[in-house]
């Protein structure tokens, strides 16, 4: 079961404090979305919003069409997977993921067969009598999750599920929450304030900052093609050269209009299309699948570039070697929007 | 040498602390008419005067009645007040919080005294039912402050799951918040049972015909000391260690999940 | 309907019954017993107020005003023994005693805490009476020729307060001194602090709230309790409480009553605004 999620001019304020400015989103059935941003965003406040747990300000959410602004989270079909989890400490694991079916009203042999069902998809089914507490952390994200998709909500809201757990068990549990997602056909709303998790899992990426949403696209299109100097800054590491109008840099002009040309590590080497001139080799980190280095451009003393190179590259502190860049975005700039 | 003080003074006040429970139960074995040295060797006689006497055992029954009923009430709707409290910030929750915890910080003359005059100008007659309403009155901010310190984001969290999931209110209440609480929820009513069982001013003030056990054994002491006063007080003593145990246990739970 | 203003409901229709009990049972009496402490009695009648005059009777009256001075005093008295002989048990209890005895050993510190109030007060009767079990010990090995009056003086009220209050100081304290984290006297220690330093420097000064949460309930236990100095101190001098119930029971003076209840209320709520900074009362 899926469905799509429509917010329409949805605004929220506590108090004196507008959490959300003006949001308009659209969610397509089925689609892995992925609310990211900082915390005070405004992205728990929105997947609130759309659980049910908190009325908007103004603005209107609707589900598979119908206006759901006013409906009780027991009436929505949405569930969440909440951030600790929530299992219910005096339940056995069988339970808690049956707990939704029993509420519906669903006899305890139905409910019991579709609870093995969902354990047996995330891999649990030996423990269906266990405790949560007897459980580790993967294994009980993994319970909320069977728990949450057990009623066969359209949409399914979850709410820095991963946060909690080590970085190691963080990775495999993204990739498995994206097979599952395939699996199922839900549409996910996922909120996190990591990068790397969102472009693990997302179909598309929300970046929210200040309330308002920055850029709306493709993990690619998010990382490789930011709209703002925010999300640029947000989903990874850049670099940033002021651009004058006319094309002057303090590397010499470019073919650019006014703004600020940025650039990721990864997009500086050897090789290119867009030629940044002679730098010199300050320091260089190895990093295993590539070396860190700065480079202090001979035309520009006072900037420092990050690069990411090739580990095979033999290069020493000192080197003088002429850099290039790929995949240049010039961003407007703007005030207040430094990361 | 700080060792041996230590310990010293740990046997010193443990003496003084249980001296008198000592001195108590000792001599409601006494073979003898009055309960104090020389002890005189043991008799099971006073006990079997106590489980004889109609006065006596009238009192305890009521005593055991306003001190389960009176637990009851005070768990139930102390219980209630926390989640309604625990579950939204409302308007004037802390004037809320801070009179149902009010009764807590006044001596129980007052309430009492208080309760009388109430009662007297309204026509409720001295009974147990006006004592056990007192002693809801003292035990609800006990329960009600147990239970929403019970309450933390833990519990917040896993209601909102199970409302998430469809379930009513009071399934949220029943199903989740309950066995969740158990622990906090047993240890509120064996500490109101207790309370209420040892209450003394309160039932004397509101009760007149139908006593309960404490104010039976103040009236026994008007005829001076008793090996018989020692033995009832020794029963007393013993249902109220039987709580405190059950009191433990159930904390001990609580500790250890 | 919004999704808040649903929840508020509910929230105040689960808060609504423990608050109406609460506001009929417990502020309308008091306000009920306010307003009579205004009024006063002529014969067996009460007239009804509002007139001061009650509260200036128990500032004048020498036999009132004695007993607001005894209460105090006692209280004062009570609470200090009480606090100089707990913390060092607490601190034993939980500092000496090995961790798998710590349980039983404050299980028995305070044992008796859950006697009656009555039972306990009678006890105490029977150990400090003129044929009790210290009377007789202390003949006993001569270190008294005959036995001194214990019973029915001030001394033995506060013995029977002492008892109590040092059981209850105990907990507080040592609920207190187990939540602190023992790296402060390690690094108390390590910095060259002597064991009394650590005591004295450290230790001491973190359980200020234990003590003064402990040392309040105390007080307010202490001034407003009838049965101990009824049954041990006996009609000598009477403490506040002792004389509402003398103005309850002899003369059916509910004005009197009323208004020494409010002055005793007064003197607790000063007690409480005067340690409110250290008191944690949500961690009992």
């Amino acid at each position: 079961m899926t469905a799509e999620v429509r917010f329409d001019a949805v605004q929220h304020r506590f108090g004196s404090f507008t959490a959300l400015h003006q949001v308009d989103l659209t969610i397509a059935a089925g689609e892995f979305i992925v609310l990211l941003g900082p915390s005070g965003c405004g992205k728990t406040t929105l997947l609130s919003i759309l659980g049910g747990f908190l009325t908007p300000s103004a603005g209107r959410v609707l589900i598979g069409g119908r206006d759901m602004t006013h409906v009780a989270p027991k009436d929505r079909p949405t569930t969440t997977m909440f951030q600790d989890y929530a299992l219910f400490p005096h339940m056995s694991l069988r339970d808690n993921v049956g707990f939704g079916l029993r509420m519906r009203g669903i006899g305890r042999a139905a409910r019991n067969a579709r609870a093995g069902e969902m354990l047996d998809m995330v891999g649990l089914a030996d423990k269906a009598g266990r405790r949560p507490h007897e459980l580790s952390g993967g294994q009980r994200q993994r319970v909320a999750l069977a728990r949450a998709l057990a009623v066969s909500p359209d949409v399914l809201l979850l709410d820095e599920p991963l946060g909690a757990l080590d970085l190691k068990l963080r990775r495999q549990m993204q990739e498995e929450l994206k097979a599952i997602q395939r699996r199922v056909g839900t549409t996910f709303v996922h909120v996190t304030h990591d990068q790397e998790e969102a472009m693990a899992v997302a179909d598309r990426i929300v970046v929210m900052n200040q309330g308002r949403i920055e850029h709306c696209g493709t993990p690619q299109e998010v990382y490789l093609r930011p709209a703002t100097l925010f999300s640029a800054n947000f989903m990874g590491e850049v670099n940033r050269i002021p651009v004058a109008s006319g094309g002057a840099t303090p590397l010499g002009p470019m073919p650019f209009g006014q703004g600020t040309l940025c650039l990721r590590p990864e997009s500086i080497g050897l090789a290119g299309d867009l030629p940044l001139g002679p730098a010199r080799l300050e320091e260089a980190a190895f990093f295993g699948a590539y070396l860190r280095c700065y480079f202090r451009p001979v035309a520009a003393p006072g900037m420092r570039l990050v690069a990411h190179l090739p580990q095979g590259l033999h290069l020493k502190v000192g080197d003088e070697v002429a850099l290039f860049a790929r995949d240049p975005v010039i961003l407007p700039t703007e005030s207040g929007a430094v990361a | 040498m700080m060792r041996f003080l230590s310990w010293a003074y740990l046997a010193a006040t443990f003496a003084f602390i249980l001296l008198p429970v000592v001195v108590l139960v000792v001599f409601s074995f006494q073979d003898g008419r009055l309960p104090v040295p020389p002890f005189r060797g043991a008799t099971l006689r006073w006990y079997g005067e106590i489980l004889g006497n109609r006065a006596l055992m009238a009192a305890l029954r009521n005593s055991l009645l306003v001190a389960s009923g009176s637990a009851l009430v005070s768990v139930v709707l102390g219980f209630l007040a926390a989640s309604g409290l625990a579950r939204v910030a409302l308007p004037g929750s802390a004037l809320m919080r801070g009179v149902l915890i009010a009764p807590m910080t006044v001596s129980y003359l007052i309430i009492a005294l208080g309760l009388l005059q109430m009662f007297n100008q309204v026509g409720i007659r001295p009974s147990l039912i006006a004592t056990g309403i007192g002693h809801v009155v003292i035990n609800l901010p006990l329960c009600f402050a147990i239970l929403y310190a019970a309450m933390g984001e833990h519990q917040r969290n896993a209601m909102r799951a199970a409302r998430d999931l469809g379930a009513a209110e009071w399934q949220v209440l029943w199903l989740i918040s309950v066995p969740m609480l158990a622990p906090a929820v047993a240890a509120a009513f064996f500490l109101s049972f207790t309370f209420s069982w040892d209450e003394f001013i309160i039932a004397f003030l509101l009760t007149r015909f139908d006593v309960t056990l404490p104010v039976e054994i103040w009236s026994m002491l008007r005829s001076g000391l008793s090996p018989k006063t020692n033995a009832i007080g020794s029963l007393v003593f013993l249902v109220s260690v039987v709580m405190v145990v059950a009191l433990e246990l159930t904390l001990f739970r609580k500790a250890r999940t | 309907m919004r999704i808040e203003t649903r929840e508020r409901r509910l929230g105040a229709a689960l808060v609504a019954p423990a608050l109406i009990w609460t506001v009929a049972f417990f502020v309308l009496p008091f306000a009920a017993m306010v307003w009579m402490s205004l009024a006063h009695l002529d014969g067996r009648m009460v007239v009804p107020g509002p007139d001061a005059g009650n509260y200036l009777r128990i500032f004048t009256e020498p036999s009132l005003r004695r007993g607001i001075w005894v209460s105090l005093q006692i209280t004062a008295i009570v609470t200090v023994i009480s606090v100089l002989l707990a913390w060092p048990l607490a601190w034993i209890i939980a500092m000496r005693v090995p961790p798998q005895w710590r349980r039983l050993a404050l299980l028995l510190a305070v044992l008796p805490f859950w006697t009656s109030y009555v039972v306990r007060s009678y006890s105490w009767a029977l150990v400090l009476g003129e044929r009790g079990v210290v009377m007789n010990a202390l003949t006993g090995i001569g270190l008294l020729s005959e036995p001194v009056q214990i019973m029915a003086t001030r001394s033995a009220t506060v013995i029977g307060f002492v008892h109590f209050f040092v059981m209850l100081l105990t907990l507080t304290i040592y609920a207190n001194l187990v939540q602190l984290s023992p790296n402060y006297a390690r690094a108390a220690e390590d910095l060259g602090a002597s064991r009394f330093q650590v005591i004295r420097l450290v230790i001491l000064p973190l359980t200020l709230p234990g003590v003064v949460t402990g040392a309040f309930l105390t007080f307010v236990l202490c001034i407003g309790d009838y049965i101990t100095p009824q049954i041990l101190g006996g009609n000598n001098e009477l403490t506040v409480p002792q004389l509402i119930m003398l103005q309850l029971g002899r003369r059916g003076d509910y004005p009197m009553a009323s208004a020494l209840a409010v002055v005793l209320m007064a003197i607790v709520t000063l007690a409480y605004a005067a340690c409110a900074r250290w008191l944690r009362m949500d961690r009992l």
